[in-house]
């Protein structure tokens, strides 16, 4: 296209009438650049959160394994009544629960480092620092675990090392929860640096002013100002430790299944895929229930 | 503000916390050398031969070319439909849009496995065979959040006047958006797709859902550990994800001087989302 057509003033074209009425009518122009991802969102995802939802009413026949489409509770029952199904939900709110608070410890002192004490390009650094294990390959992270904890691994090379003797910590739930701090930690770290990052200096100022030593002004201003911060990274760890099985089958031995290996092998070994859409829902149940407890704690306000 | 002994302490945690994020990074790359077939640590020496069995085994090559085949085409799909709501969604205020974003969000912000369970019982009551395009199609209903956050943060941040001044020299609106929209976005749509191809090429839990029999790259990794076989080409195979992860990440944290990569663990969108969808309940 040459540029000499634009010092003309053209004949009006369809292009041009198009273009014309979508800069006169915004709304023209929302409407033809989001039907199509809409399209996709609700044709395919919505789609198939609702088939989920419904699926988790029928059952499969126990002999051919088909899903015979008759609407009943006997999953819910089934998941309800069993105690081993119970206890693998107790573990995995448990482990969830655990690994956000961890996380929340050890982010905080970090992301504080990173917002109020370091300099402009060491801030930099870290931030980049710490969303590039983000995006690293998940899998080779956890398998590095592996490595890490294995019998002749260099944990124990490291705790011979100390004169410690040997921990065997690999295919335990010990060594579960420290792959899922490790994983999700700088899913942490990111948020509660965006609160700690927002609050004025001459807040901290007049705490000091108002005669407030360190502690104070750090539990009655810094901590209720990142409390929002905190609250949006737990929402990360808190539900993607909810819903991993990798881990456990790579790390875990026979007592780490969490809610995502039961979900997983009724779809993959049993075949049974309206249990493990019930099953699904428990998550789904809990996540809804830790962002109605944290709104209500107010954790969202100050965003 | 903080005492000098605060600021040490700090200081000490950060790097000690430096050191766990990145050891075992470092460790991924050191086995990736280890000749020996069993995995001990200090390793005893160090060779090349496992990357030649390993791009030699022909499960590992077809899985390898099914993963980039499929990181690419759910690339091109979140591309196209991320940068179209981003441009649908800039500059419009209208009833519904936080349950656009909603929408957009909720593939990364629920956990993957529900995704995952989402889409196997969708095909599975839709008769859809599972196939390299059930995995696109779940690879790009995640990867689009991230095109869309580059973009839209590209475009809040271009004054709207260049527009308008393209328009008021006469150029038409293919014109404007050939020649002043696409030029200040174009390292945004770039980050925007390095990210999503790494999102993709590195997924698991969704893929188990909707690859059925097929194997992509990190399906056969975590094939072979389970089978706790093969393991040095395992080291030299994880390397090469970690690689092809890492590398256009830090290549899309350049273009957009560190800002476009925070997408993943971005408060705003997902705390505006959170926050539209808890009030909506």
């Amino acid at each position: 296209m040459a540029v000499g057509t634009v010092d003309r003033v053209p004949p009006r074209r369809a292009g041009a009438r198009v273009s014309g009425t979508f800069w006169r009518h915004p709304w023209a122009r929302a409407t033809a650049l989001l039907t199509p991802p809409l399209a996709w969102f609700v044709l395919i995802y919505l789609a198939s959160l609702c088939v989920l939802l419904i699926t988790a009413f029928w059952q499969i026949n126990s002999f051919t394994t088909n899903i015979v489409r008759i609407w009943n509770l006997a999953n819910f029952q089934q998941i309800f009544e069993n105690a081993a199904y119970r206890e693998i939900i107790l573990r995995t709110v448990a482990m969830a629960a655990g690994v956000t608070i961890v996380d929340g410890i050890l982010a905080f002192p970090f992301a504080y480092f990173m917002a109020r004490v370091a300099s402009d390009r060491s801030r930099t650094a870290l931030f980049v620092a710490v969303l590039l294990p983000l995006w690293a390959s998940y899998l080779a992270r956890v398998y590095a675990w592996l490595l890490i904890f294995t019998h002749d691994g260099v944990l124990n090379w490291f705790l011979a090392k100390l004169g410690l003797g040997s921990a065997n910590l690999i295919y335990t739930n010990v060594a579960v929860f420290v792959v899922f701090c490790y994983i999700w930690l700088p899913f942490m770290v990111i948020p509660v640096y965006a609160a700690l990052e927002r609050i004025p200096s001459s807040y901290l100022e007049a705490s000091g002013d108002l005669g407030a030593r360190g502690w104070r002004t750090f539990r009655s201003v810094i901590l209720p100002l990142a409390l929002p911060g905190l609250a949006a990274g737990s929402i990360f760890t808190f539900s993607l430790t909810l819903g991993d099985f990798i881990t456990p089958i790579l790390i875990g031995g026979a007592g780490s299944n969490l809610i995502g290996n039961v979900i997983e092998s009724n779809v993959g070994v049993a075949n049974n895929v309206p249990f493990a859409a019930a099953f699904a829902m428990v998550p789904i149940a809990i996540m809804a229930i830790y962002l109605f407890i944290a709104k209500r704690l107010g954790a969202f306000e100050a965003l | 503000m903080e005492g000098r002994w605060t600021r040490i302490g700090l200081r000490v945690w950060t790097g000690l916390l430096l050191v766990f994020l990145y050891v075992p990074i470092g460790l991924i790359i050191l086995y990736a050398f280890n000749s020996s077939k069993i995995e001990t640590w200090p390793i005893a020496g160090y060779t090349l031969n496992w990357f030649k069995v390993a791009w030699h085994d022909p499960d590992v090559r077809s899985a390898l070319a099914l993963s980039i085949k499929c990181a690419t085409l759910a690339t091109i799909v979140a591309l196209s439909l991320g940068s179209l709501v981003a441009f649908g969604l800039h500059r419009t205020r209208f009833f519904g849009r936080e349950a656009i974003t909603l929408l957009l969000v909720l593939p990364i912000a629920l956990p993957g496995i529900i995704t995952g369970i989402a889409l196997a019982s969708f095909f599975s009551f839709g008769g859809i065979d599972l196939s390299l395009w059930t995995i696109v199609v779940g690879h790009a209903t995640f990867c689009i959040v991230v095109v869309y956050n580059n973009v839209i943060a590209r475009l809040r941040r271009t004054s709207g006047s260049l527009i308008e001044a393209s328009m008021d020299l006469g150029a038409r609106g293919w014109q404007t958006f050939r020649y002043v929209t696409l030029p200040t976005i174009s390292t945004a749509l770039v980050a925007g797709a390095l990210l999503a191809f790494a999102l993709s090429f590195d997924e698991v839990i969704v893929t188990i859902f909707t690859a059925g029999a097929q194997n992509t790259l990190p399906l056969w990794i975590l094939g072979a550990i389970r089978l706790g076989q093969q393991l040095p080409e395992v080291n030299v195979v994880v390397f090469g994800v970690l690689l092809l992860t890492l590398i256009p990440v830090a290549i899309a944290a350049r273009l957009t001087g560190g800002g476009g990569i925070s997408g993943r663990a971005d408060t705003g969108e997902v705390a505006e989302a959170v926050q539209a969808g808890a009030g909506a309940e």
